[in-house]
């Protein structure tokens, strides 16, 4: 398996640090490593006091859009004789990216403690962890965790001793990547089809069952142990001078990589690093060609671009791209650029939910022309029409699938266009077969 | 191990899932909801994990415990690629093929395992019923590709060269 | 309230709406349509076929205009180039999967999407050899069809029955371009009010059965009228081809019926269309009825009037209010005994719709026939009026009770040509509702006009115009020579109505306060 490996010097080891650690899985292990005792000192806290150190840290969504974490949570009303609803989005879907996966299989009790944080500042009784239905491994490993942890007072009508009700319910999904979309996922927790909803209303206004929720991704929650516990000036001095952009994340890495795996890093790391050393860089004789670097939803970069990068949110958007969910998509110089995009575009058109027209019909059209370009039957044409499309798919729909599918296109044809010339011009073979 | 390993189930009259064990599940479930609809989700998984399938009659009879409309039901379910509305062979193998997974092979990995079940092709079940497989988007183990899912077991890094030995783990 | 108004200007049209209300409604005020599909007034907003897309000025992108609430000062572009190029793109979205099957379409000619294109559409397609989307054509109940290649996935429909009838039959199955519409074998489209999605549908997806290849939408002639299948008085179109009632169809009455009618009203025409009608006025003569005109038909029905101490009338609940009206006041003097029919049938609600149900009482005018002073004891009246020396039938069945009453002392106004009218002195051909203008009273109270929508046969005459002649040759009363006098001059027994006319009424009538009239 190669995994996990032993951490690399660059590496700032937080949210991994037991990772491989069979012990850390299990309840008293976790105590043993220091723990619960982050959300023992939160329930000493007000939650107000708990959104100001989460603001103060700097943490931002991890999940791909990046909104900063304290300020989501104070959005939740106060007083409002509500029930609350805390969501922890562990539907890990976003192609290239596969961190939340080993939080929860090697350590789930930080995932519950985050929960549990979470929960309790912005006054949830109930948090539902939506696990995406492949998920087997992780979903048995949170399931025990949730066991152990109301067995031992973590969980349950009176958190450790506090008076306070904090009830954790596993979800389980059932193959539908757009139930990563915040809306979609309270759709699909209701037993509903995982439609993405119209915002507003926003889900801290009225989310699940039509109740003030926070969603919140596995990794931003897990994060929120050590912030509590450290302090949010230690998290925010874990920052490579961009303040916009602190404490450290897990990368994923895969593709044409000689180590596949997720590397913490700090923010603002230096993706040159990350992809030649951290991951090992090429296979001998292989050079990088290209990444998408926040999962597949987001601009392909070219190797130049990449290597050029900062590993921050700003960094990547000053690169032509953007840090999503952090999942780097690596590709040598064996990758097919073309083949790729088809790949993905293929990816969103199976999975459109079928509601916006743009949507719906986009990236089936956009797939059928791609395929046929790679079918040695693409038309000059064929170029514009997709850079058409794909302008027309974005910014129209109520969620940002549409656009995700548009951005590898649109960015592939631009960065890559000698790729998409040899099929046209017929100098390469077709990739894929005619039938018939 | 795998809990979806059921293969004959053709001309058998219809038994009612929610009776003993999966009932209490399922009872054990409202109280976690404020409303029965969201139950919905799990209810299925329960009918799929008895029948290894749901039949149009356990899309009903979710619909009954849950005071739903069979259709609703329908409509949902066909929104989740995972359940099986159709029989599938005792053992589902998916494997990914994603953007990540396809760098890496996973073409070859899914070509072996067409072959070494005799499926032939996607969505196929083998002659003798043991193997459904299938492709699927993103498994969310990039970095360990190629993933394939067979059941319930997540095995990962997947070879050409493995596939012989996994599978003949699946009787 | 102007607090509670928002100004706002749409394609250069300033107006001022309440708040909280949507660009799209906002627009109609300024008398700009925004075109769209998934959007409709009496369902809830998914904002998915994104077709109302319109520039917000100010706003970073194009806002879809159903959901979006107007805020003060919005500058709204309908018709910008922006918003344009947005709505072409969606066409061309919409059409890839689309089939050009408009000739043998029952939606063309009334289709939103074919509309559309034409108005603002691609002139060509860039889909090219791609093959369409195919999924059969499946019954999806008694009356509708669904013809999967052309829908357009708006969910109306699935929101129709989810949300207004609270039966959810439909649902979207499937995803991505793999979806459409799907139902469950066992559970069609058998609500009550399930004819509605054909309606809903915005493009020939949804199709009746009943109205399967019957006739193009360009050779339809629309007239509004009153559903007369019950009290409820759904507002309806009555849409006829060459003189044929060929369906009927709701309109909109946002105070009665919303944009909905029930499957029972619906289907409820074919009478409107029989060929057994009397079409001349029928005089005794002999053993015989024998044709004349209608001069000496009012002339011996005066005859036959004058100085009678007792009538009794018995009366079609279909009726019209002024027809009731005259004809009452026609025997003012007499002692009369006058009574419609009411049949029953089980009350049919609309779950999402309040005060909307096909009514118990399957007439469409009760209201209007107290008002008028008839009764409703069917029974007793027709049980009493052998001692009365007149008896008057209006377009009533000539049933056994009925026909038993039958005499050299009876007038009969009748739609229909019946073999048991044979004894009668008189038999007066009328018009049904459908051929003529009149009012019905709906449960509420609410006066609603209906206009002609197919020619009478014959020499038939409405009825209130053969009352009106009988008071004139019989009284010296002018007659009222329109239906729009006639009603005018209903007030002056009918205190409710007084005051009233058809222009007040408009397309939407009037609630007066029923009582029970003297006649009880």
């Amino acid at each position: 398996m190669g995994y996990p490996h032993p951490s690399h010097p660059k590496e700032t080891v937080v949210l991994s640090k037991y990772f491989g650690d069979a012990e850390a899985r299990t309840y008293p292990g976790w105590v043993k490593r220091g723990g619960y005792e982050a959300l023992k000192k939160a329930l000493g806290m007000t939650p107000d006091a708990i959104i100001e150190e989460l603001k103060a840290s700097g943490l931002r969504g991890r999940g791909g859009a990046g909104f900063p974490t304290g300020l989501k949570w104070s959005f939740m009303p106060k007083g409002d004789g509500k029930p609350h609803y805390l969501v922890c989005n562990a539907d890990e879907s976003e192609p290239g990216t596969f961190k939340d996966r080993e939080i929860m299989r090697w350590t789930p009790h930080q995932l519950i403690e985050g929960c549990a944080i979470a929960a309790y500042a912005i006054g949830a009784e109930t948090c539902y962890i939506y696990i995406r239905g492949e998920f087997t491994e992780p979903w048995k490993v949170m399931s025990r965790a949730v066991d152990d942890a109301y067995a031992n007072g973590a969980l349950g009508g009176n958190v450790f001793g506090s008076g306070k009700r904090i009830d954790m319910v596993l979800h389980r999904g059932a193959g539908a990547y757009i139930c990563g979309e915040e809306t979609a996922m309270m759709n699909s927790i209701e037993g509903r089809r995982g439609n993405p909803r119209i915002k507003p209303p926003f889900p801290a206004q009225a989310g699940l069952f039509g109740m003030p929720t926070t969603i919140n991704n596995v990794e931003t929650l897990a994060a929120t142990s050590p912030i509590l516990l450290r302090g949010a000036a230690w998290y925010k001095g874990l920052c490579l001078g961009n303040p916009k952009s602190t404490g450290t994340k897990l990368f994923s890495v895969c593709g044409h990589v000689m180590k596949p795996g997720n590397y913490e890093i700090t923010m603002g790391f230096p993706m040159n690093d990350l992809i030649h050393d951290l991951a090992g860089g090429m296979r001998p004789g292989r050079r990088l060609k290209a990444v998408i670097p926040g999962g597949s939803s987001v601009p392909i970069m070219t190797a130049a671009e990449a290597e050029a990068s900062l590993c921050d949110y700003e960094g990547i958007i000053e690169k032509g791209s953007m840090l999503g969910s952090a999942g780097f998509i690596v590709m040598d110089d064996s990758a097919d650029i073309v083949y790729e995009i088809y790949r993905l575009a293929k990816f969103y058109a199976h999975e459109s939910c079928a509601q916006c027209t743009q949507c719906r019909e986009g990236t089936a059209w956009t797939t059928k022309i791609l395929e046929r370009i790679l079918k040695g039957q693409g038309k000059r044409e064929d170029l514009d029409l997709l850079l058409d499309l794909s302008d027309k798919m974005t910014g129209r729909t109520i969620c940002v699938l549409s656009d995700s599918c548009a951005a590898p296109i649109v960015s592939g044809i631009k960065k890559f266009p000698e790729e998409f010339d040899a099929y046209l011009s017929r100098a390469k073979a077709p990739a894929l077969a005619t039938v018939g | 191990m795998s809990a979806a390993t059921h293969g004959s189930h053709a001309e058998a009259p219809y038994q009612p899932v929610f009776v003993g064990a999966s009932r209490e599940k399922l009872e054990a479930l409202f109280p976690k909801y404020p409303t029965k609809q969201a139950v919905l989700l799990p209810a299925l998984w329960i009918v799929q994990e008895g029948r290894g399938w749901i039949p149009p009659e356990g899309i009903a009879e979710v619909a009954a415990v849950l005071g739903l409309t069979p259709a609703y039901v329908r409509g949902v379910a066909t929104f989740y690629t995972m359940y099986h509305l159709h029989p599938v062979g005792r053992h589902f193998i998916q494997v990914c093929g994603t953007s990540p997974c396809h760098l890496c092979g996973s073409d070859d990995v899914l070509h072996a395992i067409l072959k070494e079940t005799g499926c032939g092709e996607l969505g196929a079940t083998s002659p003798d019923g043991r193997f459904t497989v299938t492709e699927v988007e993103c498994l969310g183990a990039c970095g360990f590709a190629t993933p394939v899912i067979i059941d319930d077991d997540f095995h990962d890094s997947v070879t050409p060269e493995r596939v012989p030995g996994i599978l003949a783990r699946y009787p | 309230m102007t607090q509670d108004r928002v100004n706002v200007t749409i394609d250069g049209v300033p107006v001022a709406v309440p708040k909280g209300t949507s660009i799209i409604e906002a627009a109609k005020q300024a008398g700009v349509l925004v075109p769209h599909y998934c959007y409709h007034p009496s369902l809830p907003s998914p904002a998915v076929c994104r077709m109302c897309l319109v520039e917000v000025e100010k706003a970073p992108k194009l806002m879809p205009a159903c959901v979006t609430t107007v805020a003060e000062g919005n500058v709204v572009h309908v018709n910008s180039p922006a918003a344009k190029e947005a709505r072409e793109s969606v066409l061309e979205f919409l059409l890839i999967n689309h089939p050009l099957d408009c000739p043998i379409c029952d939606q063309a000619g009334e289709c939103e999407l074919q509309d559309y294109v034409f108005q603002e559409g691609r002139a060509n397609s860039r889909y090219g050899e791609f093959a369409k989307r195919y999924n059969p054509v499946e019954d999806f109940g008694p009356d509708v069809l669904y013809v999967a290649n052309r829908c357009i996935l708006c969910t109306r429909c699935v929101r129709f029955m989810e949300d207004v009838a609270g039966e959810p039959v439909l649902n979207v199955s499937e995803r991505g371009d793999r979806a459409y519409i799907g139902i469950d074998p066992d559970h069609t489209l058998t609500h009550p009010w399930s004819g509605n999605v054909v309606d809903l549908c915005p493009v020939g997806s949804l199709i009746s059965k009943d109205f399967l290849h019957k006739a193009r939408a360009w050779d339809l002639d629309k007239t509004a009228s009153v559903c007369p299948g019950c009290t409820q008085g759904c507002n309806i179109m009555i849409d006829t081809r060459d003189d044929v009632v060929v369906r009927l169809r709701p309109r909109a009455n946002l105070d009665v019926n919303r944009h909905f009618i029930c499957d029972e009203g619906r289907a409820d025409y074919r009478w409107m269309n029989r060929g057994d009608r009397v079409e001349a006025p029928l005089r005794r003569d002999g053993s015989k009825l024998v044709p004349t005109d209608w001069e000496h038909a009012i002339a011996r029905f005066a005859e036959l009037a004058k100085s009678v101490r007792s009538v009794t009338i018995l009366a079609s609940g279909r009726a019209s209010t002024e027809a009731l009206g005259y004809l009452r006041k026609a025997f003012d003097g007499a002692s009369v005994s006058a009574a419609v029919k009411v049949p029953t049938g089980s009350e049919a609600p609309l779950a999402g719709v309040p005060n909307l149900a096909l009514r118990t009482e399957r007439i469409p005018n009760l209201a209007g026939a107290l008002l008028a002073g008839f009764g409703t004891d069917w029974d007793r009246t027709v049980a009493g009026a052998g001692a009365s020396d007149l008896v008057v039938l209006l377009d009533v069945e000539l049933d056994d009770a009925v026909a038993k009453l039958i005499s050299a002392k009876t007038v009969i106004i009748a739609t229909v040509d019946d073999d048991r009218a044979g004894g009668a002195a008189l038999v007066l051909p009328t018009t049904t509702m459908a051929e003529e203008n009149g009012t019905y009273v709906n449960r509420d109270g609410r006066v609603q006009r209906y206009f002609q929508a197919k020619a009478a046969p014959g020499m038939a005459r409405p009825t209130w115009w053969i009352a009106a002649q009988l008071a004139e040759v019989g009284r010296g009363v002018a007659a009222p020579t329109t239906a729009a006098a006639a009603f005018a001059g209903l007030g002056k027994t009918i205190p409710a109505l007084a005051g009233l006319s058809y222009s007040e009424l408009g397309h939407t009538g009037r609630l007066v306060e029923v009582t029970a009239g003297a006649a009880r």
